[in-house]
């Protein structure tokens, strides 16, 4: 049901209903809100030194000696003493990949500025910092590869030699191409989204210690995905499995820069291995800027065919994406440009198509997958084509995207590269944002002039977000981390509560939340008697964690199936308590329930483990414990998709842009918790506006970043961010337990294609079309004054 | 990233703290608010060997009229002027340049002559009170000098402190009542620093402007007679003769190469003068 449709009052005000669909409020916001949580860098641990890494100053270097102080030998660690720890392979399965070893601490050459080169232990961060500030790189300067293209001329400098060129993988794609080049019209442009850096208010961080009564290393980790960590952390350091175990605590905010395994975590579970050390790195904003967390870098030439009437006719394209020095674990040098390839037909229906990719590896630190993935980039590029197209064929932007998407009597269908949509109704989500955005009251503004002197724009986009895809894709990529049956363990206490064990990670979502509302949906037990029990590699069932948007699919799945076997084994039991056949009874509000009598949970489950003398004697064995796998029907994926518009006034002298109003439209399957999914949509807006106007990592032809610090890499802040008006649709996934669909990167895909094409939009008059984020005030007034010279020449 | 370890001092009194900066052996910096230094020694851009922390001297907080000036003590924060904590000599303008610099957490610490002292291009007062013809007032053990602003501020983080000198206080002459202030910045976000910075002081009785271009790579540019903007005459009707050809050649003169650069300056400078005339 639409805002429009109900009290708004009513929507917004938290549910007292707990089950699947509930606008419950988060149970883990209590201790969140009053300060409580607890973070890698709130723990203490007895002997505890923190830890200060010697980093690369030069992008590319060739290192001839590194010169430690007599004094501090002890204390400073370099790649000559980790002895039989192996590099980070983030190997793809993929034709043609070329393998990258992220060493741990630099050796031989250096590829990035921040690369670790050694590392430093005091009792304190200052003086490690002292120590490191003391230790004296010896450096050869080789030329940086600092540009993506560039760094696929011939002839260019080699980020790993043995290769012969700077391309982790080559992929194409093509379907009856030839067929589109006699379309009567044809735009081609050249887009490009910045480097950007994911910037979660909590940056990463990293304790590690040994247990010698447990023989276990244990490392405290910011991480989405714990047991991933541990098959790297194993891989890397020669130890068997058993020997780690990996707790990842509260987490401020992940975004994909905490599913890393990251050479620091190596190097920490080193020290405490190998050296006894109780040992701790915080990551400082300076090195996450520099040395982690980049993203999103993309370079696309494309070229759209359509006939006179704005029908896709096929698109062709070359994409190339900065990958940074190394291929890093678990998801590789290669998943976002080659997603390019296969994701950027979108949710639009056409009969031809080709595209190449380039995943480039340059002298900057790797690039990581970031909410949204290569989403946001492909989003980017496709629907400013699609203006493109629009302004070619002489009608509206709505026009060109109603008469393109995939119709809902198709569903579910597969797409030019085989993607298969599982459901929705794109058009009504497009068209409803079209009416929400109100164009002929936006036009009619244009034409009549803003008194300020501003220009009106209006932009729309449209994506879809393919989430909680499993084994059948993944396996195709050939990654190191392929998710299989994602399981849960279910376990009633014998007071009536119900813990929930996990592999997934909250790192944001709620799951502690909306994975209590589900198992509340199947059993009954009030959620605030629910625990959900997580980031623990001792105490949760395998699982590859949290990212692709897949913890409320498949974590959710799990939990509901547990739940189920539970609640079927305590219905043998309550109808024998209650002297009934099996077969009447039903479960009911956390009640058994005959025709005439009824019986609750916690009283069974006091029978279970308390008076087990009560049980029948063919009671089933397994009691109320249960841990199961589950995968949805069809494993290729959910797509919950979204329809942004948005209106904006640029002011034509200093190329500021101001949102005036915004739209979203969304369709996330059915919603668990839709008061999560709102917080999701406004986070996931928020970076998308970062992404549209501000977030830019720059580096100069050295390679040097040049926004080491946040007056330098701007955020948008709460001034800069609108509230936007949410439209929620609920079209069931065919495939999924409850219906639901991932939707956590979803908002973060649309705004940078939405807010382009707006400002485009109102420019347009004056000749001018932006085609690079972020859509900065100095770049509108550069494209401004280029047009106007452009103009008075050719007059 | 944490500071380097650093010694540090702080005086109670105005003399002491002269006496110490004086006496200081190695490097020292003086801190009040903190928030430039603060990062700064945390990032290791500077490793002092003492820290003088001037935020306990009391004859550094207060504001009082002098004749035709008001003298603010160098301790005063931006907030202090935002909300009103200290008297106003100039209609209002103080107040609203205090209220948009960077953001109140920064606003409640930061203050007016540590603003000075670390001469950022880009902060608010470096123009503002280039603008409206304030002086310095600089102490050491050995006297006081008074400077305009403008020759205080000698280039991008440059000022004319010596050795052993510290801000004492800022002296801002009263607005005349026939004078019309504009002052404007353009930045990205709330709480950025400026690309561009226009302050403008015009008094159409007096046929006198003074304009500032801030925000520039080096010290701003002052006006003293900005007349030739408006072609030569200071009148009621100024903003319609505003030149932007003149300042556009003013910037080029003075170093700005960059096209967009000018444009955005010029852009500027035409909205200060616009809500001059207001």
């Amino acid at each position: 049901m639409s805002h429009a449709e109900s009290d708004p009052a009513s929507e917004t005000a938290p549910d007292t209903k707990q089950g699947v669909g509930a606008r419950m409020l988060r149970k883990e916001d209590d201790r969140f809100m009053r300060g409580r949580g607890q973070y890698v860098a709130d723990i203490r641990l007895a002997g505890l030194q923190d830890v200060a890494f010697v980093r690369s100053p030069l992008a590319h270097a060739r290192i001839k000696a590194i010169h430690v102080p007599e004094r501090y030998r002890d204390v400073v660690f370099t790649a000559a003493d980790l002895d039989g720890i192996k590099p980070i392979r983030a190997v793809s399965g993929l034709p043609g990949f070329k393998i990258s070893e992220q060493p741990i601490l630099a050796t031989g050459k250096v590829r990035h500025v921040g690369e670790l080169v050694a590392m430093c232990v005091a009792p304190t961060r200052a003086e490690a910092e002292d120590i490191a500030a003391s230790v004296t790189l010896d450096l050869e300067e080789l030329p940086a590869i600092h540009d993506m293209l560039a760094a696929r001329d011939p002839g260019a400098a080699l980020v790993h030699e043995h290769w012969g060129d700077n391309v982790f993988l080559e992929s194409s794609f093509e379907v009856d191409i030839t067929k589109a080049f006699d379309a009567p019209i044809k735009v081609t442009r050249e887009l490009s989204t910045a480097r950007q850096c994911m910037s979660p208010l909590e940056g990463r961080g990293v304790i590690a210690t040994f247990d010698h009564r447990l023989d276990q290393l244990t490392l405290y980790t910011g991480s989405q995905m714990p047991h991933i960590v541990r098959n790297g952390l194993s891989d890397c350091m020669g130890v068997d499995q058993g020997q780690i175990r990996i707790v990842s605590p509260d987490i401020g905010g992940g975004f994909g820069h905490k599913g890393i395994l990251l050479p620091e975590e190596v190097c920490l579970s080193w020290l405490a291995l190998r050296k006894g050390y109780v040992a701790r790195w915080i990551e400082d904003r300076r090195e996450h800027l520099i040395a982690s967390a980049n993203c999103r870098e993309h370079h696309y030439k494309i070229t759209v065919y359509a006939d006179r009437d704005g029908r896709l006719r096929g698109i062709d394209c070359e994409a190339t994406v900065d990958s940074g020095a190394y291929s890093s674990y678990p998801f590789s040098a290669c998943l976002e440009a080659a997603q390019v390839a296969s994701i950027l037909p979108g949710p639009y229906v056409m009969p031809a198509y080709r595209c190449r990719t380039f995943s480039a590896a340059t002298n900057k630190c790797p690039i990581l997958p970031y909410r949204g993935v290569a989403r946001t980039g492909v989003c980017f590029a496709l629907e400013i084509m699609l203006d493109a197209v629009a302004v070619a064929a002489g009608i509206e932007p709505g026009e060109v995207r109603l008469r393109n998407l995939i119709q809902p009597d198709q569903m579910p269908f597969d797409n030019i590269t085989k993607k298969h949509f599982d459901s929705g109704d794109y058009p009504e989500a497009m068209n409803r944002a079209l009416a929400a955005i109100d164009i002929p009251s936006v036009r009619s503004r244009q034409r009549a002039k803003e008194p300020d002197g501003r220009l009106i724009g209006v932009g729309l986009s449209i994506y879809c977000e393919q989430a909680a895809h499993g084994t059948s894709v993944y396996a195709g990529w050939g990654i190191p981390m392929v998710p299989g049956h994602e399981q849960a363990t279910a376990r009633m206490t014998p007071d009536g509560g119900l813990e929930l064990r996990v592999g997934v990670h909250s790192h944001g979502q709620g799951l502690e939340t909306t994975l209590a509302q589900v198992a509340y949906e199947i059993l009954g037990i009030e959620t605030k008697l629910i625990r959900v029990v997580h980031g623990d590699t001792a105490m949760t069932p395998y699982s590859t964690g949290t990212w692709g948007s897949r913890s409320m699919v498949m974590a959710g799945g799990a939990v509901a199936t547990a739940c189920i076997e539970i609640a079927e084994r305590a219905k043998k039991i309550g109808a024998k308590l209650l002297q009934l056949d099996p077969a009447i009874v039903t479960l009911r509000d956390g009640r058994v329930c005959g025709p005439n009598s009824s019986i609750a949970l916690a009283e069974i489950a006091h029978t279970w483990y308390r008076r087990p003398q009560d049980l029948p004697a063919d009671v089933d064995p397994a009691g109320l414990e249960s841990t199961t796998g589950y995968k949805p029907q069809r494993d290729s994926g959910t797509f919950s998709y979204a329809a942004h518009a948005v209106t904006v006034a640029v002011d034509p002298d200093l190329g500021e842009v101001e949102i005036l109003d915004y739209v979203i439209v969304e369709d996330g399957g059915v919603l668990v918790n839709p008061m999560i999914v709102d917080g999701q949509i406004y986070g996931g807006l928020a970076q998308g506006i970062g992404t549209a106007l501000y977030e830019e990592m720059p580096f100069d032809s050295a390679g040097q970043p040049l926004a080491t610090t946040l007056a330098d890499y701007l955020l948008p802040g709460p001034a800069e961010v609108p509230e936007p008006r949410l439209d929620h649709m609920e079209t069931p996934s065919p495939y999924t337990m409850f219906g639901v669909k991932g939707v956590g990167e979803g908002g973060a895909i649309a705004p940078p294609a939405a807010i382009t094409n707006a400002v485009n939009d109102a420019l347009r008059p004056l000749g001018v079309e932006l085609l690079h984020s972020p859509i900065s005030p100095r770049r509108i007034v550069e494209a401004m004054l280029a047009a106007r010279d452009a103009e008075r020449s050719a007059a | 990233m944490k500071a380097a370890a650093f010694a540090y001092e702080r005086p109670t009194d105005l003399n002491t703290a002269l006496a110490l900066i004086a006496k200081a052996d190695g490097t020292t910096k003086i801190i009040a608010g903190g928030q430039s230094l603060g990062p700064m020694l945390n990032l290791r851009l500077v490793e002092p060997d003492t820290i003088i922390d001037i935020s306990g001297l009391a004859e550094l907080k207060r504001a009082e009229r002098d004749g035709d000036e008001l003298v603010i003590g160098a301790c005063v924060t931006h907030g202090d002027v935002e909300d009103g904590r200290i008297p106003d000599v100039t209609r209002g303008a103080m107040q609203r340049v205090a209220s948009a610099i960077a953001y109140r957490a920064v606003r409640n610490r930061g203050t007016i002559g540590g603003s000075l002292s670390h001469a950022d291009p880009a902060a608010d007062w470096v123009s503002s009170l280039s603008g409206l013809g304030a002086r310095i007032t600089l102490r050491s053990a050995a006297g006081v000098r008074n400077l305009p602003i403008e020759n205080f501020i000698t280039g991008a983080l440059e000022s004319a402190l010596q050795p052993g000198e510290i801000v004492e206080a800022v002296r801002v002459p009263v607005m005349t009542p026939s004078a019309h202030w504009g002052y404007v910045k353009a930045c990205r976000k709330i709480g950025e620093f400026a690309h561009a910075i226009a302050a403008v002081l015009i008094d159409p009785e007096r046929a006198t402007a003074r304009v500032v271009l801030g925000a520039l790579e080096t010290a701003p540019i002052v006006l003293s007679d900005a007349s030739a903007l408006f072609g030569g005459r200071v009148t009621g009707d100024f903003k319609q003769h505003f030149d932007a050809r003149v300042a556009d050649a003013i910037l080029i003169k003075a170093g700005v190469a960059n096209a967009v650069d000018r444009h955005i300056h010029v852009a500027v400078l035409r909205r200060a003068i616009n809500e001059a005339a207001a």
